[in-house]
C-alpha cells in the first residue's frame, strides 16, 4: 500500500504501518494502530482529530521524542531515505533541530526562561551549524527580522517573558527553522493564541517553511486551520487514519462518515443555522474500542461488516479512505 | 444604549456604566522605597448591555479584553468597582448581603472547563442536587432523586448516571453535567463563560444543541462569552464587541456579522479560519492587544487601527447609534470616513508594543 501519487519524488517522510503502545498495569493499549503515509519535500500535511486521536503521538514519534511507557511496537518511519524509528536516543537528538524542527502549542514552555532569545537560538544555530559566536548571532538577528520581531538587534538580548504570546511564538517559529530543517511538526502552533494573533502566525508559518523548502506536518484539531494552511490533510480517529487526501477534496467533498460529521458540525458563521449537525456519542476510550470499526457505534451509514472487521485504507478519488462503503471501489 | 424597541417589554437584564478596575500596586512599603505609584488596571470600563427575556447576548473579544471579568460581575462573583446591574428591575450590586439568595436561585453559571468546576469526590447525584438542597427545592430524598434523574434526562444523560464520579465522563459529558447543576435551582438566567472551548468539534456541536432546546424548553435568558465567531452566530440573537475593556460594537447578531462597522470588529471577522474560504490570502493583520495597564490614549483601537487620525489618537470615541439597531463606537465610523465596501481594509498595521507583563496568557 502507497499513498504517493503517480510517482513524484522520492518523498521527504515515509511512515508504514506505525503503531504505538502503551504498557499499562490492565495491558497494552494501543493509541496509534497501523497508520501510513508519505510527506514530500516542501508539502504542508495537516493532521486533525479530536483529543486523543493520535495525531500528537504521531508527531512525537516522528521527532524520537516518545516516552515511556509509550512506544513503537510495529512500522517503520523512513526519514531522507533511513530509517530512523530505529536510532539511538544520540542519533536521534542529532537529527532533531538539523533535520527536523519542532513548534509546540505553548510558546512559553518550549523556550528557556532563563536564557535570553539570542542564547537560545545562538545555540541551536552552533549546535547544529559549524558557525563562529558572531556569524551565529548574525544570523540569529536575520531570522528574528525574518519572523517579523521588531528591532531584532535590542531583543535578542531580551528574556521569554519580555515577548508577548504572539512575538512568543514567532521566536519559537525562528528556534525551529534557524538549521534549515527540511521538516518541521508544527503541534496546535496555534491553539493557544487569540484568533487575530493566530492568522499573523499561520501565515508566517506558511511563509518560512516555503522560503526554507521545509515539509510541514501541521497537528491541529481545527478544520479551519488546516483548509487554509494545509496542501493534504489526514483525519484520524481512535489511532487511525480515516482519511486522507488533498484538503479541496476532504473539505468539499469528504468520503468517510466520520468526516462528513465533523465537517458539518463545525459551526460557520453566516450560515444561519437553527441547529448544528451533531455526531452523537464521544470517540471510545482506548480502554473500551468496539470491535471492527471504531467508529461504528457513532457511524449513521454503519452496517453489519462495519462492528466485524477493520476497514483497509484504499485509494478513492486521490486519496484514501478506510471505510467498509468503499471496500468494493477498484483502485 | 437601547436596542430594543420602545414597545418591547423591560429586559431582564440590564447593565449601566459597569465598571471594574484591579488595584495591581505593589505594597504600601515597596511603593515607599521604590517611589513606585499605585497601578490600576480597568478591566471593564462602562459597560451598558441589555438582554432581553428569553433571548442570547454573546460578548466576543479576545484575551484580556475583560469579557470574562464581565461574566463573573454580573453573577456577583467579583464586586463593581462602579455601575449596576438591574436584574428583574433590581440593582443587583445594591442589594445588602442578606437578600442577595433569592437571585442566586435565578441567575446560575456555567464554566469553561468541565475538569475544574465539578467536585471529583461527590457523585454526580450530589454535584446536581447541591443547588437543590441549598435552595429548599425538594422536600424529600426520594423528591430529590426523583428530581436529579429528570435533570440528568433533560441534558442527555441517564438517570443511573448519578451515582457515577465525574471521572468516569467525557469532557462534553461532563459540561452536560455542569448544565444539568446549573439549571437545577430554575434559573431564569445562565452566564456561560466560554461553555465550549475545551470541547471538541463533534462534541461542540451537541452540547451547543443542547443550550439552544433548553432556551427554547424553559425560556432561559444567556449572558454568552466566547471569542469563537461562528459559536456567537450561533447561539446568540444580540452581540456586544470588546475590546480593551469597552465595547465598541453592539447590537443584533445578524446585522453585526453582516455589516460589522468598527475595523475591530472587521478584524476579527476576517481573521476566522473558514474552512469555506480555503486557502485565501488573508489581509495582512499585524499588532496585538496592547497591554491593559497601559492602554494607548484616545480611542484603544487606534494604534492598530488603519483609520486612526490625529483625533483617534486624542479622544476615546462615545458609542453612537447606528442605522440597523447597532451600537458603535469609532470617530472614523461616526464622521462617515470608514470605508465599508470591502470586509476588513486591508493591511492593518500596528505597532508591535512589547507588552512586558501580560504574563502567561
Amino acid at each position: 500500500m502507497t499513498f504517493s501519487t503517480s510517482s513524484p519524488p522520492a518523498p521527504l517522510l515515509s511512515v508504514r504501518d506505525l503503531s504505538i503502545c502503551f504498557d499499562t498495569r490492565h495491558g497494552p493499549l494501543r493509541a496509534v494502530d497501523g497508520i501510513t503515509f508519505d510527506l514530500a519535500p516542501g508539502e504542508i500535511l495537516g493532521m486533525v482529530g479530536e483529543s486523543g486521536a493520535g495525531k500528537s503521538l504521531t508527531g512525537t514519534a516522528i521527532t524520537g521524542l516518545l516516552e515511556r511507557p509509550g512506544r513503537i511496537d510495529r512500522g517503520e518511519i523512513h526519514f531522507e531515505g533511513q530509517r530512523i524509528d530505529t536510532l539511538g536516543a544520540e542519533e536521534m537528538r542529532r537529527l532533531r533541530g538539523r533535520k527536523i524542527g519542532a513548534i509546540f502549542q505553548d510558546p512559553l514552555t518550549s523556550l528557556n526562561p532563563l536564557m535570553t532569545v539570542g542564547q537560545q537560538l545562538v545555540q541551536t544555530i552552533r549546535t547544529h551549524m559549524p558557525l563562529s559566536r558572531e556569524a551565529a548571532r548574525k544570523r540569529a538577528i536575520s531570522f528574528l527580522e525574518e519572523v517579523g520581531i521588531p528591532a531584532p538587534e535590542a531583543r535578542i538580548d531580551q528574556y521569554p517573558h519580555q515577548f508577548s504570546g504572539g512575538m512568543r511564538q514567532r521566536v519559537v517559529i525562528a528556534l525551529a527553522l534557524c538549521a534549515e530543517p527540511s521538516l518541521v511538526i508544527a503541534d496546535e502552533p496555534t491553539t493557544a493564541l487569540d484568533v487575530s494573533i493566530q492568522a499573523q502566525i499561520l501565515d508566517l508559518l506558511k511563509r518560512m517553511c516555503r522560503d526554507h523548502g521545509a515539509a510541514v506536518i501541521l497537528v491541529t484539531h481545527d478544520m479551519g486551520v488546516i483548509a487554509e494552511t494545509a496542501d493534504r490533510v489526514a483525519v484520524m480517529y481512535s489511532g487511525r487514519v480515516v482519511e486522507i487526501g488533498p484538503v479541496e477534496k476532504v473539505v468539499r467533498d469528504p468520503h468517510h462518515p466520520y468526516t462528513t460529521g465533523l465537517m458539518q458540525s463545525i459551526p460557520r458563521v453566516g450560515s444561519g443555522a437553527e441547529r448544528l449537525t451533531q455526531i452523537d456519542g464521544a470517540m471510545p476510550r482506548l480502554t473500551a474500542l468496539p470491535d471492527g470499526c471504531a467508529f461504528h457505534p457513532r457511524c449513521p451509514r454503519a452496517f453489519a461488516e462495519c462492528s466485524r472487521s477493520k476497514p483497509a485504507s484504499l485509494p478513492v478519488e486521490g486519496g484514501h479512505v478506510a471505510c467498509h462503503l468503499y471496500q468494493g471501489e477498484p483502485a | 444604549m437601547t436596542m430594543t424597541d420602545a414597545s418591547q417589554p423591560e429586559p431582564l437584564v440590564s447593565v449601566r456604566g459597569l465598571s471594574k478596575t484591579f488595584d495591581l500596586s505593589a505594597p504600601f512599603l515597596n511603593r515607599l522605597i521604590e517611589r513606585k505609584g499605585m497601578q490600576h488596571l480597568r478591566a471593564v470600563d462602562g459597560l451598558d448591555i441589555e438582554i432581553p427575556r428569553g433571548k442570547t447576548f454573546s460578548l466576543v473579544g479576545e484575551s484580556g479584553c475583560g469579557k470574562s471579568t464581565v461574566a463573573k460581575l454580573v453573577v456577583g462573583l467579583h464586586v463593581a468597582t462602579a455601575g449596576e446591574v438591574r436584574f428583574d428591575g433590581t440593582d443587583l450590586t445594591a442589594l445588602p448581603a442578606a437578600e442577595r439568595g433569592t437571585f442566586r436561585k435565578r441567575i446560575q453559571m456555567i464554566f469553561q472547563d468541565p475538569y475544574a468546576s465539578l467536585n471529583p469526590r461527590w457523585r454526580v447525584r450530589d454535584i446536581i442536587a447541591e443547588p437543590l438542597r441549598s435552595f429548599g427545592i425538594t422536600n424529600s430524598r426520594a423528591e430529590e432523586r426523583e428530581e436529579v434523574g429528570r435533570l440528568l434526562e433533560m441534558v442527555g444523560l441517564s438517570a443511573q448516571d448519578g451515582e457515577k464520579f465525574p471521572h468516569q465522563f467525557s469532557g462534553g459529558q461532563r459540561q452536560r453535567i455542569s448544565i444539568a447543576r446549573a439549571i437545577s435551582s430554575r434559573p431564569e438566567f445562565l452566564v456561560c463563560d466560554e461553555p465550549t472551548s475545551a470541547l471538541d468539534v463533534s462534541v461542540q456541536s451537541q452540547v451547543l444543541n443542547l443550550m439552544r432546546d433548553l432556551q427554547d424548553e424553559l425560556g432561559l435568558t444567556y449572558l454568552f462569552i466566547s471569542h469563537d465567531l461562528a459559536v456567537v452566530d450561533f447561539m446568540s440573537d444580540y452581540v456586544g464587541v470588546m475590546y480593551l475593556g469597552r465595547l465598541v460594537e453592539a447590537g443584533p447578531a445578524e446585522r453585526i456579522f453582516s455589516a460589522p462597522e468598527h475595523p475591530y470588529t472587521r478584524l476579527l471577522m476576517d481573521t476566522v479560519p473558514d474552512i469555506a474560504m480555503g486557502r485565501r490570502d488573508r489581509a495582512p493583520v499585524t499588532g496585538e492587544v496592547p497591554n491593559p495597564i497601559n492602554p494607548p490614549p484616545g480611542c484603544s483601537f487606534n494604534p492598530r487601527c488603519p483609520l486612526a487620525n490625529a483625533r483617534c489618537r486624542e479622544s476615546a470615541p462615545e458609542l453612537i447609534a447606528r442605522a440597523g439597531g447597532t451600537v458603535v463606537a469609532c470617530h472614523a465610523v461616526a464622521e462617515g470616513r470608514a470605508d465599508l465596501t470591502g470586509t476588513a481594509p486591508a493591511g492593518i498595521v500596528g505597532r508591535d508594543e512589547p507588552t512586558a507583563c501580560r504574563g502567561a496568557a
